[in-house]
């Protein structure tokens, strides 16, 4: 191997260059995620600002959404992502932590290791699937079940929705679980109490800023779900008069944008529309994320400095 | 109530939960076999659809996810690795790395159909690339970023220390030390996340659906300029936008998706599974 060794001191000066191009490169990489973050911020903002001189206020902030009309009323998208969002939070947020707490704190290992992939499987199916098992199968049960007049009802999109935030709950509220130091358990264990008043007595109060990490990006999760949503959900635009509202159909955001965008034309009113909605959704999303981070942060610090492994 | 008797009671209650979690996925998966394996069929596979998609096969569909997923992978692998290897063996603890840190969280979460928005104003209304497998990869590629890039940096991160010491104090410089070492021993990691990144942008419907995807084109891409199908776009079209559409038709496109989807899960797995297993660290 002395020769190849040879030929690298000779033209030690160009390897020089390569390796500084590369760690160039690296750099630009690395710093790559801000930009992006501002540039898919701005491009939204570029079209979708256009609405603030092209409708009233009064129209955006009214309960009317027919963009045939020129009616561009969000109230009731905003409404049909709350009230969907919320039910899949309420649904999921219990199951995924008493599932987390099961695997982390119960489970044998081996019983483990068949959750963790199964759960990971979760998250790999296809929205659209669930989407269209959700309207062949689920709502069917929905309407039967609950005596409706549609099975395409809020409530559906929430039990959808609810699944599919499930492996983000469980795997962040698994961490969190886990990174409770070993000595708080052996401590409460020592004073006498039993496993179960250990786990909810102290280990789950230990993670709970984790807990509330894994709840908000559930919710991000959830609020920006699409496909899922706009197939089970029914589609309409209209505010709640009642209570029952969620199991009557409604429209999310994010299926407004999906359902109409192919039909708008470039540059007219209806598409900056679309896009400040997209604006909203970002907003809302970039608004939970960097709360969510904040709390991830803390626990690091807490635990005394960086996650190395 | 005793404490051991709530024990037993909270420790049900657990169980019962993770049962709650697993089943559905057991029944999503088993039914769609059970009632898609029946339209399964080399011809379903490797036909055009006819008569408004009503019959035939679903070739372009399939056809467009592979090549949809090439190029993703084309557009995220290099910037998501590169932008690894900073955060994992560059980065200071400073408020630039907080900051990439949080930018990444916030791409992780940007909803799906806001990708697609970006990509149809960037890249096929800006850029004039027109509906497009090209402009639909590099929306995927963007979605992707995120997931890969932490997943490298985790496997940077697991190498050990001890190992990059050797190789600089035999002479190694820092790039030297980074691809000769770092990121061999990094790979599987590295290549686990890359694949479950692609995953999900092959399952991907919100992204595509202003960038690439044709309603009804039965004929294959001729470039990357081309528009095409794709199977999830596909699925959502038979199962919402064709009246009449045979059920059989709709379950056999879902269990295509879901067994490409998942063979790339299962190739994760092992990936990981093999690697842990030879791991001598």
């Amino acid at each position: 191997m002395l020769f190849p060794l040879k030929k690298r001191q000779r033209s030690g000066e160009m390897f020089h260059w390569g390796e500084f191009a590369l760690e160039s490169f690296i750099r630009v990489a690395g710093g790559s995620a801000i930009f992006l973050v501002v540039l898919i911020f701005l491009f939204l903002l570029r079209e979708g600002i256009p609405v603030l001189w092209e409708v009233d206020f009064s129209n955006l902030l009214n309960i009317r959404w027919y963009p045939t009309f020129d009616l561009f009323g969000i109230l009731p998208l905003l409404y049909g992502s709350l009230i969907v969002t919320a039910g899949a939070i309420i649904l999921s947020v219990p199951l995924g932590v008493a599932t987390a707490t099961y695997m982390r704190e119960i489970a044998p290992s081996w019983v483990r290791e068949i959750l963790k992939p199964l759960i990971e499987v979760i998250a790999g199916i296809p929205s659209v699937v669930l989407g269209f098992l959700g309207m062949v199968v689920v709502a069917p049960l929905v309407q039967r079940w609950l005596g409706l007049p549609t099975g395409l009802t809020a409530f559906t999109g929430s039990l959808m929705l609810a699944y599919m935030a499930l492996p983000t709950i469980i795997s962040i509220a698994e961490d969190a679980i886990d990174a409770v130091p070993k000595s708080y358990r052996d401590g409460a264990l020592a004073l006498g109490a039993t496993h179960w008043q250990t786990i909810y007595r102290v280990v789950l109060p230990a993670a709970r800023s984790g807990i509330l990490t894994a709840v908000l990006l559930g919710l991000g999760r959830a609020i920006g779900e699409t496909m899922a949503v706009m197939m089970v959900t029914g589609n309409a635009a209209r505010m709640p008069h009642e209570w029952a509202a969620l199991f009557r159909p409604v429209r999310t955001m994010t299926a407004t944008i999906a359902a109409e965008m192919g039909e708008v034309a470039e540059g007219s009113v209806h598409y900056h529309m679309l896009f400040a909605v997209g604006v909203i959704l970002f907003l809302i999303t970039f608004a939970i994320n960097t709360v969510a981070s904040t709390f991830a942060l803390q626990r690091e610090t807490r635990r005394g400095g960086r996650l190395m492994h | 109530m005793s404490p051991h008797t709530s024990q037993r009671i909270a420790f049900g209650i657990l169980t019962l939960a993770a049962i709650i979690v697993v089943l559905p996925l057991l029944l999503v998966v088993g039914y769609i076999v059970w009632q898609g394996v029946g339209a399964i069929s080399w011809k379903f596979l490797t036909a055009m659809p006819r008569n408004g998609m009503r019959e035939g096969g679903i070739l372009p569909a399939v056809v467009g996810t592979v090549l949809l997923t090439f190029g993703t992978a084309i557009a995220s692998i290099p910037l998501a690795i590169g932008a690894a290897i900073y955060l994992a063996e560059y980065a200071g603890d400073n408020w630039f790395t907080r900051l990439i840190r949080l930018s990444i969280i916030n791409l992780a979460g940007i909803p799906s159909v806001t990708y697609g928005l970006f990509g149809l104003g960037l890249f096929v209304l800006f850029l004039n690339m027109g509906t497009s497998i090209i402009a639909g990869s590099l929306t995927l590629g963007l979605m992707t970023l995120p997931v890969v890039i932490s997943a490298a940096e985790e496997a940077i991160l697991a190498v050990p220390q001890s190992f990059r010491v050797v190789s600089v104090s035999l002479g190694g410089t820092k790039w030297q030390t980074i691809r000769g070492v770092v990121l061999p021993q990094a790979l599987p990691g590295i290549l686990t996340g890359v694949i479950l990144g692609l995953e999900r942008a092959a399952g991907e419907t919100a992204p595509i659906l202003f960038t690439v995807a044709a309603f009804y084109l039965p004929r294959l891409p001729r470039s990357p300029l081309d528009q095409t199908m794709a199977l999830p776009y596909h699925l959502y079209v038979i199962s919402t936008q064709v009246p009449g559409m045979p059920l059989r038709i709709q379950y056999g496109t879902a269990l295509v998706l879901l067994v490409f989807v998942l063979s790339m899960n299962l190739a994760a797995t092992l990936v990981r599974r093999r690697a842990r297993r030879r791991r001598r660290w």
